[in-house]
């Protein structure tokens, strides 16, 4: 299942020292571990337990996330614009895969 | 016309409101119900948060557990002498405390992270800031849920 998440920068250009409001949202089912089906059985859990967002190479934000955290998880922070560059946001599901999006910022 | 109801039912009505706001409004105290306390001495390596400089902000009232918004926002310079490195949220009403961790820099400029959690039921999040100088600030909020958000 290839998931697409969806990025919004609140400007694409940026003055150096500028903030940079990011918003994230990324489909995933963030199963809980804790909720049982129909005969009882616990479903397994699957969450997005880590988040990462590099500008430019350099990590500038990272988040870990509990089964507490939403379904469909949203996400959104600032950071200050240094340098030109791919805004790159990786999730990590339970199972190790990722789910990545991309967008660029420029420093004017 | 007649008054539709007398003197002595509109105080009889005015006592039970107030006896329910004497009872709901302040929360509770919170007694742990989880593993919240464990969780909060791990993060903090078993030092008392200072209250203060964390600004917590959920609604008061949530409908719906599923997907209650939150904001964090930590007071901060964020230069590289003196700024947020983690922000731990748990909460002290779900079958495990944890929420979630924020990472922060000086490349992050703000200390301020928004997202959507899971509130099982009413009860108490907290948040707990650790600054690069090893202190660490804690800010707690109660919110009122209509509609749990674990399933089950």
């Amino acid at each position: 299942m290839s998931v697409k998440p969806r990025i919004k920068l609140d400007k694409k250009e940026a003055k150096k020292g500028e903030l940079v409001e990011v918003k994230a949202l990324v489909q995933h089912i963030m199963e809980s571990g804790q909720r049982k089906d129909r005969d009882g059985k616990t479903i397994p859990r699957k969450i997005l337990n880590k988040f990462t967002c590099t500008v430019n190479g350099k990590e500038v934000f990272s988040a870990d996330f509990e089964p507490a955290v939403s379904a469909n998880p949203y996400i959104q922070f600032k950071f200050k614009a240094q340098e030109s560059g791919p805004v790159v946001l990786t999730w990590v599901d339970d199972d190790g895969t990722k789910i990545v999006g991309e967008d660029n910022i420029t420093v004017i | 016309m007649k008054r539709s109801f007398d003197r002595r039912q509109v105080l009889t009505w005015g006592a039970g409101v107030a006896a329910i706001a004497a009872l709901g409004i302040p929360g509770g105290p919170a007694h742990a119900k989880n593993d919240v306390e464990e969780v909060i001495a791990k993060f903090t390596g078993g030092k008392t948060p200072t209250t203060g400089k964390v600004k917590l902000d959920l609604p008061e009232i949530a409908e719906n557990g599923n997907t209650v918004p939150m904001t964090v926002a930590v007071e901060s310079p964020m230069t590289t002498e003196s700024y947020v490195s983690d922000v731990l949220v748990v909460t002290d009403g779900n079958p495990r405390a944890g929420v979630a961790v924020f990472h922060f820099s000086p490349a992050s400029g703000v200390a301020e992270a928004n997202t959507r959690i899971r509130l099982a039921t009413s009860q108490n999040i907290i948040a707990v800031a650790k600054m690069n100088d090893g202190s660490f600030f804690t800010a707690t909020k109660a919110v009122k849920v209509t509609i749990g958000g674990c399933g089950g």
